[in-house]
């Protein structure tokens, strides 16, 4: 590619590079770098940062010296009494919630955005169909929310307003409080997280797929191969690398979030996920080495990922 | 029937059968919204809002028979913030307001109404898109074209950088705030941005402008041109795709944003999100508030993301489909 050959006439000075890059890399090493290392370091220290974690430790309790805070994050919300109340109290918190958004959700918003991108590439209204899948994207996170907080009401009364309990009831079931259900209200969140973001993947993944050569699938087609065989045996193992890319960027984009939850149910009724824990202890509790060690603690999740980011990145560098 | 004619059954109707329930199901939701937002409170808390458009069978009370079916109220309560129990017109015709209120058009600037949040809106987004845009153009155009010791690796870092959640950086970024006076500052809040946004937009940025032909460039600089002439009669101009991508992108995700505005502005200059959010979470409000003040929000980001659709998938596609 263009950019490794840059023309030798182009090496005006050693200085001028850094002047261009100067305001970027002051603002970045400001907001990103300096940052993320003060974090890591206060999640080694008392909730205002003055002392070290190991003076938070309360006798006769465990205690984990200057990882107290991890040891705080880590295992706050599990009860140990038994297996079983373990496994339990698993589901039930912070950690187990981002497990379950994790995997529906980028179940959910990949396969339905691959489904539709193929379904819609068949009909002449595609462009419309495709605009109203991803529209959601346009609004936020706290509009999206609202919306599907309308959907979910649950009434005491007779009549139901919330859209989904009326189909509910007009079939002749009870209305179910969506919201505040054990186990389901973490579900219905999720869909609200799909809804918004299927429209991002199904983009992505519709333009992969149009950059399939057309040869090869009518090669396979007169060879006499069904469109289901096609689809999985030649198209899917093409667009293979950007489907990865797709599933990297939507676990990492469920990782970081926060608003749905924070906007529809705050966290509560068993729906806390850890973006929002980090939240509630810097700023209800104001415990900066709570919060920050939730915040590497997340982070660390991401790291894989990231990984896998740059190795692409690398990749592509290669081919160009 | 053979296998030819199941093909071609199955791409015929199933498929407009799936595609359009699904896209029914994609925009029910917010048709609801809009409804709503239109109806007065005693029809949405009575009634679902998909009866709005049929004639009720028999008034149930005097009062029912008069309330008109859709009514702009929940829009100028919204806008002036109105808080009380019945409507800010009836208030005001009544002389009841708030104290906050004065019943005259300085109203929409009430703090505590959408159209003062719809502003505040507008100082953070503005700026804070048109910063990042600024100094990723520089920064793209040195990763690019120019030559400099640790171009490779500072990249490769920053592609790394993209990643790092908010919540990563909010704690010291908050107390260095406070050392330097700039918490519930717009500044500090468009500095934050522009921090954030930096390291996609300078990817974006790089991979376009690295992508133009470098006989381009050898001409000019055989002419004579400096890296400043270059960079402001060439690349510029050639940039101006990737320069609207990444203005509609960074306008949608800072109008949008709700976590930056609560941790750093908070409610002293409220900005539309964060209006909603307090709505919801400490007064409660009714959803014909609800309704309305949401609609108001999302109205721009609507209208941005309808009319320049094109360069917004444009941006998002860049780097992640190869070819």
């Amino acid at each position: 590619m263009a950019a490794q050959n840059i023309p030798k006439i182009m090496k005006q000075g050693r200085w001028i590079p850094w002047l261009y890059l100067l305001p970027a890399l002051v603002v970045m090493s400001f907001f990103i770098v300096y940052p993320m290392i003060n974090t890591i370091g206060l999640s080694f220290s008392n909730r205002d940062g003055t002392a070290s974690a190991a003076t938070t430790c309360i006798a006769g309790n465990p205690c984990w010296g200057i990882f107290e805070n991890y040891r705080y994050a880590l295992t706050a919300e599990f009860d140990f009494s038994s297996l079983g109340d373990f496994w339990k109290s698993l589901w039930k918190s912070s950690f187990g919630n981002n497990i379950k958004w994790i995997v529906l959700m980028t179940a959910g918003t990949v396969g339905v955005g691959l489904a539709f991108a193929v379904l819609a590439d068949k009909v002449k209204y595609e462009a419309l169909a495709k605009s109203i899948l991803f529209m959601p994207m346009a609004i936020s996170f706290v509009g999206a929310g609202i919306i599907w907080k309308f959907v979910y009401d649950f009434g005491t009364q007779r009549i139901q307003i919330g859209l989904l309990n009326a189909i509910i009831t007009s079939l002749g079931g009870k209305p179910v409080p969506w919201l505040s259900a054990p186990n389901l209200n973490t579900l219905m969140l999720i869909i609200v997280g799909i809804w918004i973001w299927t429209g991002f993947c199904m983009t992505i993944l519709s333009a992969a797929l149009k950059s399939v050569p057309d040869e090869i699938l009518e090669a396979a087609r007169v060879d006499g191969a069904t469109e289901w065989a096609t689809f999985w045996k030649i198209t899917v193992p093409i667009i293979m690398p950007t489907i990865l890319v797709v599933v990297t960027t939507m676990v990492i984009n469920v990782l970081k979030l926060f608003d749905i939850v924070y906007v529809m149910t705050g966290g509560n009724f068993g729906t806390n996920v850890i973006a929002n824990r980090m939240y509630a202890e810097m700023y209800k509790n104001f415990n900066a080495g709570r919060g920050t060690a939730i915040a590497v603690i997340l982070v660390l999740t991401i790291i894989p990922f990231i990984y896998f980011n740059i190795k692409r990145f690398l990749e592509q560098e290669a081919i160009r | 029937m053979n296998r030819d004619q199941i093909n071609k059954f199955l791409s015929g109707v199933p498929v407009h059968v799936i595609v359009i329930l699904t896209m029914i199901v994609w925009i029910v939701p917010t048709l609801g919204l809009l409804i709503t937002s239109f109806r007065p409170s005693q029809a949405i808390n009575n009634s679902g809002w998909w009866t709005a458009f049929s004639r009720p069978s028999a008034p149930s009370t005097p009062s029912a028979a008069v309330m008109p079916r859709f009514t702009l109220d929940n829009y100028i309560d919204a806008l002036v913030g109105y808080r009380g129990r019945n409507t800010y017109r009836s208030d005001c015709q009544a002389g009841t307001q708030a104290l906050d209120l004065k019943c005259n058009l300085s109203d929409l600037l009430n703090p505590r109404g959408m159209g003062r949040a719809f502003i505040n809106s507008l100082l953070v987004t503005v700026p804070a898109t048109i910063l990042p845009i600024l100094f990723a153009a520089f920064a793209g155009y040195a990763f690019a074209w120019l030559h400099f010791k640790g171009r490779f690796v500072m990249f490769a870092v920053l592609v790394g950088l993209q990643v790092v959640p908010l919540q990563m950086t909010l704690v010291p970024i908050l107390r260095l705030y406070a050392k330097l006076g700039l918490n519930g500052t717009f500044l500090g809040v468009w500095l934050f941005h522009t921090g954030f946004g930096l390291p996609y937009a300078i990817y974006l940025m790089r991979n376009f402008l690295g992508s133009l032909p470098s006989d381009l460039f050898e001409a000019a600089y055989m002419d004579g041109a400096s890296h400043w002439t270059v960079f402001r009669r060439l690349v510029i101009p050639l940039a101006m795709p990737a320069i609207a991508s990444l203005g509609i992108f960074q306008f949608l995700w800072v109008w949008n944003d709700l976590l930056v505005a609560l941790v750093f502005l908070g409610g002293t200059t409220p900005v539309m999100t964060y209006q909603i959010s307090n709505m919801v979470t400490s007064l409660g409000a009714g959803w014909q508030l609800l309704t309305a003040a949401a609609f108001l929000s999302m109205l721009l980001p609507m209208i941005v993301f309808f009319s320049l659709q094109r360069y917004f998938v444009r941006g998002m596609l860049a780097g992640a489909v190869k070819g």
